[in-house]
């Protein structure tokens, strides 16, 4: 089990918080301009990339708030955690 | 005092005889025994039937390892299946008996299985069982009954478990000399240390160590300080207990290893005691976060793999000690030992020294020179070098070995078979250390060649190995190990060791490698020959492995699947390497590129009462009731579970079914007035100057022009276009609205507003809170339903002019302020009163009151849904399944036109304009008494040719007392298009029932009642 460091409330348990999927998947501006294919990619395709992964979490029974984690996916460490609105780590 | 207890200071207590029954017969045993132990004193060396050929087994080990004594511990409720007899300490009036034979063990009537058992090879299940597949239930049944498996309690379990969780910054797994030591180390820094140990008492190894010596003439087996090794495990716990900051637990077992030092442990606090004497709790989960963890945890001695190496009598040569030394158990009267390291020899020394002749050491090795093997020498026992046992004479207990020269290159037995008369072999074939946790932890165990072992490599999480575990065998290592591991992990937890540590004086003793040898060569093939056991638990045999080898199978994770290899109990403790090493030497490749299988959680089984630990019954989950569930309870209701709400399905009267109940209710609803608790639906406080914005990307309508005081029916889709939710939203302010949500979506919709003002709407200024528990709504619906309200209230004016469908009134009711909304799940007259939930029986009792003359009646959920399915009102989760669009449902009108919303591009995609997908329909059977089952499938005709086109499902189905007839709503394919089309619906008994598709609306499809 891990423990997140929700960046407003701290270190704790996995069990508080919830798992949202892929951080920084921007809903487009106009979907109507897309083709099925391009909305698509948005609604479905994900990295699912062995390693590095920045994806959100929510501080469930906790502050209920949403903030990005980068964690590997193959060791479940997790390199820094970062508030909605700040840029992805470089390089990611 | 049997014939088999040796009159020597052992680790029992002799005074204190102790009675047991195993299998029926009454035995003697003594304090401190375990119930392996006391029956081995009592004679007793058959104790179970192996499970695919019912082979008589004995104990093989003395510990968690122990393979084939496997019992059922007690009866009745207290049972526990599947026990390891050397782990059970004996107490009074203990009852046990063995799990896989009948009637015996002495008489198994399936070991006749073992005569066929050149029909039963390797994945035998898979090739015999499965043919015809209709019988593989008659199959399942009878394996079942002979695969050896204990059974579970048929009672509920009287026994409380419980939790607990703990931070430390060292935890030391294994009491042994390296646990001791490392604790120690710690435990002087100040740190605050958890000591894990899984038997009874601390000391590990050093437990099985021979006290002392016996008699002037010989020598302590080994000394600490110059004094019994126990002696210096006393003195450390004696200082340990000292230590404030240092927890001891014994009978305790670190069962998994997770992420972030996360470790789980099962203490066993009272499996000890007596049934009628344990007090408390029987055992605890301690759920351990660790700054730092040190494992310690030994190794085990493995087995070598020769013909007939199952029979009762042959033992692992530190088991052998660990009976004679600390069980004072006289194992038999004449021993041979076959080792292929120096550490067996110890066990011949210490045999001998009991008294029990050993008739020779047969050893692999040339001339061995160690220490040990010295000593075993100028004490006069026969070492037979160069030599391996190759097959064991004798059926429930050995009566001789077979003995021949091993080649130089290992790969043959040569020479004359010299056959040596005994009843007891103390077999060596070197130590594996438990790397099990250092696994689990994410460390990947590497192959060492000159120790032959797997040992752990570098860590992953914050953890280092000590001692044995490590391949450090002797004891002087394990102990100098313990005290760098310990003082490390406290200094990295940021306490400040003692300086220097001295380490105890420990006699060095020198010890020469052992020879590779996992399985003896054979004159014969594997599967000609006698049975070679590499798993005894689950009867795996080195044909076993050499024919998955043969049949394709490359990966060790396969094998062992494919054999069994390592299942069970067994988890790969004494078989798993020497199966490895088979599967090696059949393919040709060495042992580290076969690797080790994956070591999972659970190291030893842990009860299902443990894992569980409070969270049963009332406690499993938290139960909601609203704030009128007494009053629903004083008046008969019958409740159903929505969610974790407790919710009233409707209120039978003294005689009524509730077929009848809820007949009565819809009646007197649609004729009347009902009343109906409707506090579950979750409700949403919405305000911030952007609300309205947030409710157009929520919702599939448009909601600026909202005007306050009024109400609206909202759809919110996901973002691929489908139903997730629904319910009625008014508009209390100019900036301030209220939501309510399907009961049973509440907390996901929050969760979902939540999520999109957070990640994608940050600068909307919106705020969200959830008030579902602060107020109750109490429904007054039906034709009478006006004047009850009004009787209630004097400040709102409930005519038709003044208070129109989907407005919201704020006033008194009842004495009380209130939120009353003109709105309607069942297309009557209705208005939903919220107040308070502190006032809500105080305003439910007064509209009881104002509703006698007019005969108002309570109704339930039951009701609820049948008058909603007469108007064809949908619920999110029954009429729809997560694939259900707007136009799917008929509800193109809630769609606006001129705005983006979630899930709106979505509903232009190819897939969504398809012909052929499901439509809501209403179905009304030919029969009109007959009601569809809920979830039945639809086809166009039963008869048509295989396979017979789905067209759907029916997901709402009742009787209809304001209709006289059944009803039911279904998502069938091109529904839209089939009005006045039969189809039918096959039920699981073959009966076949027609319906006609219709319109979903099935009563007042012009809405006259509700506009009154």
């Amino acid at each position: 089990m891990l423990i997140i460091d929700c960046p407003w409330c701290g270190p704790r348990e996995q069990t508080e918080f919830s798992y949202g999927g892929e951080a920084h998947i921007a809903r487009p501006a106009d979907p109507e301009a897309l083709t099925d294919e391009q909305w698509g990619d948005y609604l479905f395709m994900r990295k699912n990339p062995r390693g590095p992964h920045l994806e959100q979490w929510m501080h469930t029974y906790g502050c209920r708030r949403w903030f990005n984690v980068e964690r590997d996916t193959v060791t479940y460490r997790i390199a820094r955690v970062y508030k909605p609105g700040e840029s992805a780590p470089e390089g990611l | 005092m049997t014939a088999f207890r040796l009159n020597a200071p052992a680790r029992i207590d002799t005074r204190k005889p102790l009675t047991f029954t195993f299998n029926g017969k009454r035995y003697v045993g003594q304090a401190g025994d375990t119930l392996a132990s006391a029956l081995l004193a009592n004679g007793v060396s058959v104790v179970a039937r192996s499970w695919k050929y019912h082979r008589p087994r004995g104990f093989i080990a003395s510990g968690v390892e122990e393979p084939n004594a496997i019992v059922q511990l007690e009866t009745g409720a207290h049972t526990v299946p599947n026990a390891r007899a050397t782990e059970v300490e004996l107490y009074e009036g203990l009852t046990a008996t063995s799990v896989n034979c009948w009637p015996s063990v002495d008489h198994d009537f399936m070991a006749i299985t073992g005569i066929f058992a050149r029909l039963m090879p390797a994945g035998f299940y898979y090739k015999t069982f499965m043919w015809p597949k209709s019988l593989w239930m008659k199959y399942e049944h009878y394996i079942r009954k002979a695969s050896g498996l204990g059974t579970s309690p048929s009672q509920p379990d009287p026994d409380r478990y419980d939790k607990m969780n703990a931070h430390c910054d060292v935890l030391v797994v294994g009491g042994g000399p390296a646990g001791l030591a490392a604790a120690l180390a710690a435990g002087r820094s100040g740190a605050r240390v958890i000591v894990v140990d899984q038997q009874n008492e601390f000391g590990g190894s050093l437990l099985q160590v021979r006290p002392a010596a016996r008699n002037s003439n010989s020598k302590a087996a080994c000394t600490i300080d110059g004094a019994g090794p126990m002696k210096w495990v006393q003195k450390s716990l004696a200082e340990l207990v000292t230590m404030p900051e240092v927890r001891l637990l014994p009978r305790s077992t670190v069962f998994g290893y997770h992420d972030q030092n996360f470790l789980t442990i099962n203490q066993r606090r009272c499996e000890h005691l007596r049934p009628d004497d344990r007090i408390g709790t029987r055992e605890r989960v301690w759920r351990v976060r660790a700054k730092q963890v040190v494992l310690a945890t030994g190794a085990m001695e493995r087995p070598i793999v020769f013909c007939n190496n199952d029979r009762p009598g042959v033992m692992l040569a530190s088991s052998v000690s660990a009976y004679t030394n600390r069980y004072a158990v006289r194992l038999g009267a004449r021993a041979v030992i076959f080792t292929n390291n120096d550490s067996a020899y110890q066990t011949a020394l210490d045999l001998a020294e009991a008294g029990i002749a050993v008739a020779a050491i047969v050893d692999p090795r040339s001339v061995p020179g160690g220490s040990l093997p010295m000593q075993a020498r100028s004490t006069g026992i026969t070492i037979i070098d160069n030599a391996v046992v190759v097959n064991v004479h004798g059926t429930k207990r050995v009566s001789a070995v077979d003995v021949m020269a091993l080649d130089a290159g290992g790969n043959n037995v040569t020479g004359p078979v010299k056959t040596i008369a005994c009843d007891l072999v103390a077999l060596s074939g070197g130590w594996s250390p438990a790397v099990h946790l250092h696994a689990q932890s994410g460390g990947r165990p590497r192959f060492d060649e000159a120790r032959l072992c797997f040992v752990p490599a570098d860590s992953v999480q914050v953890e280092r190995s000590a001692g044995a575990c490590n391949g450090a065998f002797q004891l002087q290592a394990c102990i100098t190990e313990g005290h760098a591991s310990g003082s490390e992990a406290a200094r990295l937890a940021g306490f400040v060791p003692p300086q220097a540590m001295t380490s105890p004086a420990v006699a060095v003793t020198s010890e020469e490698p052992p020879r590779a040898l996992w399985i003896v060569p054979s004159t014969q093939p594997s599967n000609r020959g006698p049975k070679q056991f590499v798993d005894l638990q689950n009867d795996v045999t080195a044909s076993d492995i050499v024919l998955a080898a043969r049949e394709g199978y490359r990966s060790i994770e396969h094998v062992k699947r494919y054999t069994a290899l390592g299942f069970g109990t067994e988890q790969g403790k004494l078989g798993n390497i020497n199966g490895m090493a088979i599967l090696a030497g059949t393919l040709g490749h060495d042992i580290a590129s076969i690797g080790t299988t994956t070591f999972r959680p659970n190291y030893t089984p842990v009860t299902f009462g443990a894992i569980a630990g409070r969270d049963l019954g009332d406690m499993f989950e938290p139960i909601r009731t609203t704030a009128l569930h007494q009053w629903h309870e004083e008046h008969g209701a019958c409740f159903e579970n929505v969610g974790q709400w407790k919710r009233p399905s409707y209120y039978p009267r003294p005689g009524e079914t509730m077929h009848d109940a809820v007949n009565r209710e819809c009646l007197a609803t649609r004729t009347g007035v009902g009343i109906m608790d409707a506090s579950t639906l979750g409700k949403i406080d919405i305000q911030g100057p952007d609300s309205a914005t947030f409710l157009n990307w929520v919702y599939t309508n448009a909601w600026s022009k909202l005007a306050v005081g009024r109400s609206r029916y909202g759809l919110m889709l996901d973002e691929n276009g489908m139903a997730m939710d629904d319910g009625v939203t008014t508009r209390l302010a100019e900036h301030h609205y209220l939501m309510t949500t399907t009961t049973g979506g509440a907390a996901r919709v929050m969760a979902w507003l939540e999520r999109w003002l957070q990640t994608e709407w940050p600068y909307l200024r919106v705020y969200l809170t959830s008030v579902t528990d602060h107020w109750a709504t109490c429904a007054v619906v039906g034709p009478n339903s006006r004047k009850v309200v009004q009787a209630t209230c004097t400040d709102i004016d409930f005519s038709p002019e003044a208070f129109p469908f989907m407005a919201s009134r704020e006033g008194t009711v009842a004495g009380v302020t209130a939120r009353v909304v003109r709105i309607s799940f069942s297309g009557e007259l209705a208005f939903e009163i919220n107040v308070s939930a502190n006032d809500a029986r105080h305003v439910w009792e007064a509209l009881m009151r104002a509703g006698e003359p007019y005969g108002i009646t309570p109704y339930g959920t039951e009701a609820m849904h049948i008058l909603r399915a007469e108007k064809g009102f949908i619920i999110v989760g029954q009429d729809t399944d997560g694939s259900v669009t707007p136009n799917d449902l008929g509800m193109q009108w809630i769609v606006a036109k001129g705005k983006d919303f979630i899930g709106r591009r979505s509903l232009t995609r190819f897939d969504m304009m398809r012909e052929g997908r499901k439509q809501l329909v209403g179905l009304l059977t030919e029969d009109p008494a007959m009601v569809l089952p809920e979830g039945g499938q639809i086809v166009e005709r039963v008869d048509a040719a295989l396979p017979i086109p789905m067209l759907g499902h029916v997901t709402s189905s009742y009787f209809s007392a304001n209709l006289n007839r059944s009803i039911a709503l279904a998502l069938v394919k091109d529904g839209s298009r089939r009005a006045g089309e039969t189809v039918e619906i096959p039920l699981a008994t073959g009966k076949v029932i027609r319906a006609v598709i219709s319109t979903t609306v099935f009563i007042d499809p012009d809405e006259a009642k509700q506009n009154v």
